[in-house]
């Protein structure tokens, strides 16, 4: 009987010891950003500038649109990122703050020698009837599509933009990320994928999409049709260390940043909009 | 003086029954999550529909894992199909035949292919083999063999050192009794080394296993990713691994539910071929020492 006794107490002192290992102290502020690996990048740089001349902690997590939006519904999260608009019924609880659009590049090998296609041969590649490069004027060479994994950001994205109501077909190579799917894509002159702007590289060729190239232009006049936005979400009043992250955001310094990172920015008025909202 | 002995003693004992329970505690807090997580997608797709199911398109709330299945058990299979020969011999060779200084070299080597992070496999195939089996064979490169090359690379230490452990610890009478009464080195190896080394030569293959089943990081990179029944060695396939690994991230509501119900299939799976392979491990461990009994 005694020694069980002491087993229980052991066994409690143990799980104190874990316990205030694992429990961090709480010196100082600190913002968590969760969500799309998308946005992550450009989370990162504005944490990073913020963080240099402000008192507070910002720990920019990746894990997806699903899991931003999942952890700033739950509150376990500060800011949620998300690069796919919401449904209507999470727009219900959770708040959106565009940070800018994003384009969504369809990339072949540099040794392709097709330059444009349009939505409709772009959908009808990815959806299989289109099979061969000859068919919309390239060489007498197989297309292998090469896309993302289901529920990755771009590729629904994609699917919204251009596959609308086929699906992309059962047999294409899914890659886990917008890196591997550029590798496929140099290592294969028959490929073709989409990738997002700010991830575009020389190593593979660009297509222009119903005649339009991609550019920063373009995507802001949305006269390049394939892009999308990035979102910070907020649940709630959010606290003031966040708030005044988020000012600084929507600030000129903070829009700065963004179009660096090769996103553009929402207008004038929206911003204003989102500047009062944070008030 | 005698209590304080006694004290240092017992806090000794039940410190480590503590570490020893650990594992139990973590496997079934793991195990109790998982299903807790997957309850959801069973009792609203249902369990069979599920494992049996031949279409994965959660957009479209279709759960079947039934291509990811096959696909797991196919890569682990091919690749244990190369990796036992070459790693038994490799074996065989560097405990009962290689020289000394042979062994010095070899050793600290295939320690260094199991230090190899796999994302770095991964890249490496993604980069060199994947375009290598595209010109060779046709297709898109990204394949089950691709997959089953790039795992057997990776399974060959494993299965290596733990079987060789297992060689070297057959008793060297055995040895100098069989070469005693004439036979070749060979004919000892095969005939007697061999088959008393066999226990710890499955639990090698076992090891081995379980590394390739698990694995998922190097097989998404190379596998392709597609989840339909592959219809030869070169076409595309899904493992139940990859499936959670590349949709996790994104996923919610039932789809995330799902994602957890794959992976009770995937320790129903483990689960099923450890009893396959200790079933096998004990039986022969008895041809092995029955004499002895």
């Amino acid at each position: 009987m005694n020694s069980k006794l002491k087993g229980i107490i052991i066994l409690i002192l143990v799980i104190l010891c874990v316990y205030i290992m694992i429990v961090p102290g709480s010196s100082y502020e600190r913002i968590n950003i969760v969500g799309s690996t998308s946005v992550q990048p450009l989370g990162e740089k504005l944490a990073e500038t913020y963080t240099e001349n402000n008192n507070v902690l910002i720990n920019v997590q990746g894990g997806g649109s699903g899991m931003g939006i999942r952890s700033s519904h739950q509150n376990i999260t500060d800011i949620g990122m998300s690069s796919k608009e919401l449904n209507n019924e999470e727009k219900k609880e959770l708040e959106e703050l565009i940070l800018g659009q994003e384009g969504i590049v369809i990339s072949v090998n540099n040794e392709n020698n097709v330059n444009d296609l349009n939505i409709g041969q772009i959908k009808n590649i990815f959806s299989g009837k289109i099979r061969n490069w000859k068919e919309v004027g390239g060489k007498d060479l197989n297309i292998e599509v090469i896309t993302r994994e289901e529920g990755s950001g771009t590729r629904s994205a994609f699917e919204d933009l251009v596959m609308e109501d086929s699906k992309i077909k059962a047999d294409a190579i899914v890659q886990s990320s917008t890196e591997s799917v550029k590798q496929s894509i140099v290592s294969n002159p028959g490929a073709i994928g989409f990738v997002s702007y700010a991830h575009m590289s020389d190593d593979v060729k660009s297509l222009l999409v119903d005649g339009v190239d991609v550019s920063e232009e373009t995507i802001a006049d949305k006269s390049y049709k394939l892009q999308r936005p990035f979102i910070f979400l907020i649940n709630g009043e959010p606290k003031d260390s966040v708030k005044e992250f988020l000012q600084w955001v929507y600030s000129p310094e903070g829009i700065k940043i963004i179009k660096e990172e090769k996103i553009v920015p929402p207008n004038s008025t929206q911003i204003l909009k989102y500047q009062e909202l944070l008030k | 003086m005698q209590k304080k002995k006694k004290l240092v003693e017992y806090l000794i004992e039940k410190g480590l029954f503590i570490t020893a329970i650990f594992s139990i505690v973590i496997i079934l807090i793991i195990f109790i999550f998982i299903i807790n997580e997957g309850i959801p997608a069973i009792s609203e797709y249902g369990f069979l529909n599920f494992i049996f199911g031949m279409t994965w398109a959660p957009s479209d709330s279709q759960f079947g894992v039934f291509p990811m299945i096959i696909g797991s058990i196919c890569v682990t299979l091919l690749s244990l199909l190369m990796a036992v020969p070459l790693s038994l011999l490799c074996a065989i060779f560097m405990a009962e035949v290689a020289p000394d200084s042979v062994r010095k070299v070899l050793k600290p080597v295939i320690e260094t292919l199991s230090g190899i992070p796999s994302v770095v496999y991964g890249f490496f195939g993604l980069i060199v083999i994947v375009p290598l089996i595209r010109e060779q064979f046709g297709g898109t490169g990204f394949s089950m063999f691709t997959a089953s090359l790039i795992l057997t690379v990776m399974v060959l230490p494993t299965i290596i050192s733990v079987s060789q452990d297992a060689i070297r610890s057959v008793p060297s009478e055995y040895r100098e009794a069989s070469l005693g009464l004439g036979a070749t080195n060979w004919q000892t190896i095969k005939n007697i080394i061999f088959p008393a080394a066999l226990p710890g030569i499955i639990t090698a293959i076992i090891l081995g296993m379980g590394r390739a089943i698990g694995e998922t990081l190097a097989v998404i990179m190379v596998a392709g990713n597609v989840p339909l029944i592959p219809g030869s060695i070169f076409d595309p396939l899904r493992t139940l691994t990859s499936n959670i690994a590349l949709e996790m991230g994104y996923a919610t509501g039932i789809h995330y539910s799902a994602l957890f119900t794959t992976a009770i299939v995937l320790f129903i799976i483990i689960i099923v071929l450890l009893l396959v392979a200790h079933y096998f491990q004990k039986k022969y461990s008895m041809d092995a020492y029955g004499g002895h009994a």
